[in-house]
């Protein structure tokens, strides 16, 4: 049976290195649940210790209403998919894949028909009988899920699963993986430091740094609407302007760009006075004449082709530069380097962060 | 609540903690204890009894003892000196140019490198020795030739015998020297002579100098060629030997004494190696394999004989006694034409000495593999400063002779609490411990490849940690282990230097039988049971072979 998961107030140490620091997250059933950072923001420790092969120093994990602490890995019940695959190397796939029915003591007849339901939902029928050596990596892939899952596990962990594959493959794996997900209706906690698989596979996205959850929520408001300047960095690209509060109503907030213009947005809890860095994504900027009526004028440094859009580097006449995203068709001509051009903010999309404690005011 | 967590994840833990003192207490009292008991008497007086550094002075004080130790010295540097002089030519030969059939080469140098050393000084006494085939042949027609006991004997047979080890090192190096680097060193204009002084060798130098003190520290500690073929040219283990044989039911001073020497010396080369090479290792996998030149015809052939030329030497001893082990005899002549007599007496006088060699390194094989998964993988895998302790002892046999580990035995289990000496329990005891270090770092090796996460994802499927190692982990590990243990088997079966000091009339077994029987003039019977060994080695490297798909590495 699928199952829940509440993790409270969780801290592991590695010494005095605290990797997972005073970490709280409900987990709903059926959910798909990802834990986002960088290399060495406690991710994977902390998926260590959902599936117990860390323990816990503090706080606890439960499944449902049951505390998990004290039960060792292999009576938690957990599908588990790591990075490497970890399939073993001197059985077939399907010896593989029925590896945790033998332990579990299903009888026979049960043992092979999960099996090739497993190796059919993965399209692995073809290969039941081969060694693990003669696999693809997405053939690979797809043992480790199938061996991951056909336990019918309450929690499927996924542990960076994606990342030994080419750019083609992931992303067709990672379809697979949140269909798969969908049909058999299994709480999963995915673990990557990859933000598009990120946004793209997961109902709900834990950012973790340096031990810590930054911010909990669906992908669309993640991205929109970070809680600091670390997620709104590390989602996707943004740039920060500094700026400052110089008018506040009831409805709107006037900010002086620094070396820039004024901007209205609408109002977010920000007083007159207060400095503060003004957060554009490149695609919340557009590119119009200078100085006609913009926030900041710059000059083309860098100008890069993309296919669908063209990425522009402008550089500011302080010295900063912006990254800055336009539809290659939706342009009436392509700007080139060394021209100089005005830009205009998406007041609605945009977002501002207090500069001391880099905290979003919204 | 805490308590029962703790009991139930702790259970395969304390396994591991078991099984780590259970070990770790074997070592102290099977390999710790004599050695220190050794060093310990290598302090009393052989004389009067005395704690004190008198053997010590007497060692040093008198050209009987001192002199050997610059024989042993001079005997090893020679050898090593002609080992690499021999072996790294012919490694660069064969893996940079396209001579013919290197594969057979390569096992031709394996077997001289795999059959005991004093079967190479026995046959070249057949050969060159005072009544040898050759030296009687050329004296037929006037020529005299200079003797082969002594000096020469020793280095022409340990040369031979010890160069495949440098031989196999350095074209391990070169084949896996990424080729990139030498194109490289040619496109910024370094060519021939100058790339390989350049690039190539200080590449290599490390693997160089390891294969050399293989060389060295074998030579070192051997024992069975010099008391074959030294006569009265005395290097330390033959000291050692004469020592305690003359020292049997005293007090073993001197021949501690003299141990402690030999070990010292052994230590002190591993030490000037790790010196020398310190930071100096380079990792290499090479992705993109260099070259082999083809040669013009009469280069290959030239090249291609002279390899061959080499290797044929080193065989010449296997194929000296296969021969010699058909012909007829008389007492202790050959007469003309050939025969089975050999076998037969031996079969008759000596098939328990067969039964005992196979018997013994069965059970010591069976040991070896049981510790040798267990303590590798608390080695690699539960690291802590016990198991670092653990390894470090474990691999320490490296540097003691045969003679000397046989000797620190028979001093420790010849009382209680334990007493061993003349069963043939202590015999294994021996092998157990001079041949753990090859299976230790076999299964060492395999383990580092092995990803934990396999062992994890077991556990996560419901299999619980122990019996995830039963079933995963030690199964993955077989193969290497295998390979290793046949490697150790293949050793066993040869060992003479600890032998000879441990064996019992209950308990000889066929090296033992070889020795004695050379002592007593039947070169006949020696050539067969020294043929059975060369027999028995070939097959288990044979098999080898087939269990690495040729992939494996001998040394």
């Amino acid at each position: 049976m699928s199952s829940s998961v509440r993790i409270e107030r969780v801290t592991k140490k590695f010494g005095e290195f605290k990797a997972v620091d005073d970490v709280s997250l409900e987990i709903e059933e059926g959910e798909f649940f990802t834990l986002l950072g960088p290399s060495g923001c406690g991710k994977t420790t902390l998926l260590r210790m959902i599936i117990g092969f860390h323990a816990i120093d503090e706080g606890s994990i439960l499944f449902g209403e049951k505390r998990m602490n004290s039960i060792p890995p292999h009576r938690r019940n957990i599908g588990m998919v790591f990075q490497n695959y970890a399939i073993f190397p001197h059985l077939t796939v399907a010896e593989n894949i029925a590896y945790g029915l033998k332990a579990r003591k299903v009888d026979r007849a049960e043992q092979s028909a999960r099996v090739e339901e497993a190796l059919r939902l993965m399209k692995l029928s073809d290969y039941a009988e081969r060694s693990p050596a003669q696999l693809s990596g997405g053939q690979q892939q797809r043992v480790a899920l199938a061996r991951a899952i056909v336990i019918k596990p309450s929690i499927l962990l996924m542990d960076e699963p994606l990342s030994n594959l080419d750019a083609k493959l992931r992303i067709e794996m990672r379809s697979v993986i949140r269909d798969i997900q969908q049909s058999l209706g299994i709480t999963t906690i995915y673990v990557t430091h990859d933000q598009d698989e990120a946004l793209a596979i997961s109902d709900r996205i834990a950012v973790m740094n340096a031990g810590r959850v930054q911010q909990v929520g669906r992908p669309r408001e993640i991205y929109s609407r970070p809680r600091n300047t670390f997620v709104a960095s590390f989602i996707g690209t943004t740039n920060f302007l500094k700026a400052s509060v110089i008018a506040s109503d009831e409805t709107s907030v006037q900010l002086k760009v620094l070396d820039g213009g004024i901007i209205r947005l609408p109002q977010r809890r920000a007083r007159v006075g207060d400095s503060l860095s003004l957060a554009v994504r490149p695609e919340e900027a557009s590119l119009v004449g200078a100085n006609d009526g913009t926030t900041v004028n710059g000059i083309i440094t860098k100008a890069t082709f993309l296919g669908d859009t063209m990425n522009y580097i402008i550089e500011l006449p302080n010295g900063a530069s912006l990254d800055v995203n336009e539809y290659a068709t939706a342009a009436d001509s392509l700007h080139k380097c060394g021209d100089r051009v005005g830009l205009r903010f998406d007041e609605k999309k945009v977002n501002i962060f207090a500069s001391a404690s880099g905290e979003a005011l919204a | 609540m805490m308590i029962i967590t703790k009991a139930k994840q702790g259970a395969p833990d304390r396994f591991w903690k078991i099984a780590t003192w259970i070990i770790f207490l074997l070592v102290a009292f099977f390999l710790v204890y004599p050695f220190a008991g050794l060093l310990f008497r290598s302090f009393f007086s052989a004389e009067t009894g005395k704690f004190g550094l008198s053997n010590y002075k007497q060692f040093f004080g008198f050209a009987y003892y001192f002199r050997t130790l610059g024989h042993s010295f001079a005997v090893s540097a020679l050898t090593t000196f002609f080992a690499v002089l021999l072996g790294v030519p012919m490694a660069y030969a064969v893996s940079r140019y396209n001579i013919w059939g290197k594969r057979l080469l390569r096992i031709l140098v394996i077997i001289s490198l795999l059959s005991p050393p004093f079967i190479g000084a026995y046959s070249w006494i057949m050969l060159l020795g005072r009544n040898g085939f050759i030296t009687r042949l050329l004296s037929g027609i006037g020529i005299t030739i200079p003797t082969i006991y002594g000096f020469r004997g020793l280095i022409l047979v340990f040369t031979l015998k010890l160069f495949p080890y440098v031989f196999l090192y350095v074209s391990g190096a070169l084949s896996s020297i990424d080729g990139s680097l030498e194109e490289a060193a040619e496109s910024l204009g370094m060519h021939g002579v100058k790339k390989l002084l350049t690039v190539t060798f200080p590449l290599i130098m490390p693997t160089i100098l390891a294969g050399a003190v293989m060389v060295f520290m074998t030579s070192l500690a051997d024992l069975g060629t010099p008391m074959l073929i030294g006569e009265g040219y005395k290097v330390l283990p033959v000291l050692v030997y004469e020592e305690y044989m003359s020292e049997i039911g005293g007090n073993a001073a001197m021949a501690s004494t003299l141990s402690m020497v030999i070990v010292v010396c052994s230590l002190t080369v591993l030490f000037i190696q790790r010196m020398i090479i310190g930071k100096r290792v380079f990792s290499m996998n090479g992705t993109h394999p260099p070259a082999v030149k083809p040669l013009a015809l009469p280069g290959r052939i030239a090249l291609t004989a002279l390899c061959y030329a080499v290797a044929f030497l080193a065989v010449l001893p296997q194929a000296t006694t296969i021969i010699t082990s058909f012909l007829k005899t008389k007492g202790p002549l050959f007469v003309r034409g050939f025969s089975l007599e050999s076998y037969r007496s031996v079969w008759f006088k000596l098939s328990s000495n067969i039964a005992h060699t196979f018997t013994y390194a069965i059970a010591a094989i069976a040991i070896m593999i049981l510790i040798g998964i267990l303590s590798s993988y608390v080695i690699v895998r539960r690291k802590s400063r016990l198991t670092s302790l653990l390894d470090l002892l474990l691999m320490s046999p490296y540097v003691i002779p045969g003679a000397v580990l046989g000797i620190s035995l028979v001093i420790a289990f010849n009382r209680p609490p334990l007493i061993l000496t003349g069963t043939a329990a202590i015999m294994i005891l021996s092998y157990v411990i001079r041949k753990l270090p090859s299976i230790l770092r076999s299964s060492s090796a395999i383990l580092y490849q092995l990803d934990p996460s396999v062992d994890e994802a077991s556990i996560s499927l419901g299999v619980p940690p122990l019996a995830t190692f039963f079933k995963i982990t030690a199964v993955m590990m077989l193969p290497g282990v295998i390979s290793g243990s046949i490697l150790s088997w293949i050793s066993t079966i040869n060992e003479l230097s600890s032998t000879l000091i441990l064996y019992s009339g209950q308990t000889g077994t066929i090296s033992v039988a070889i020795y004695t029987e050379i002592f007593k003039d039947s070169y006949g019977t020696a050539a067969a049971l020294a043929s059975m060994l060369t027999l028995a080695t070939v097959i288990s490297l044979l098999v080898f072979n087939k269990i690495t798909e040729g992939k494996g590495s001998v040394v």
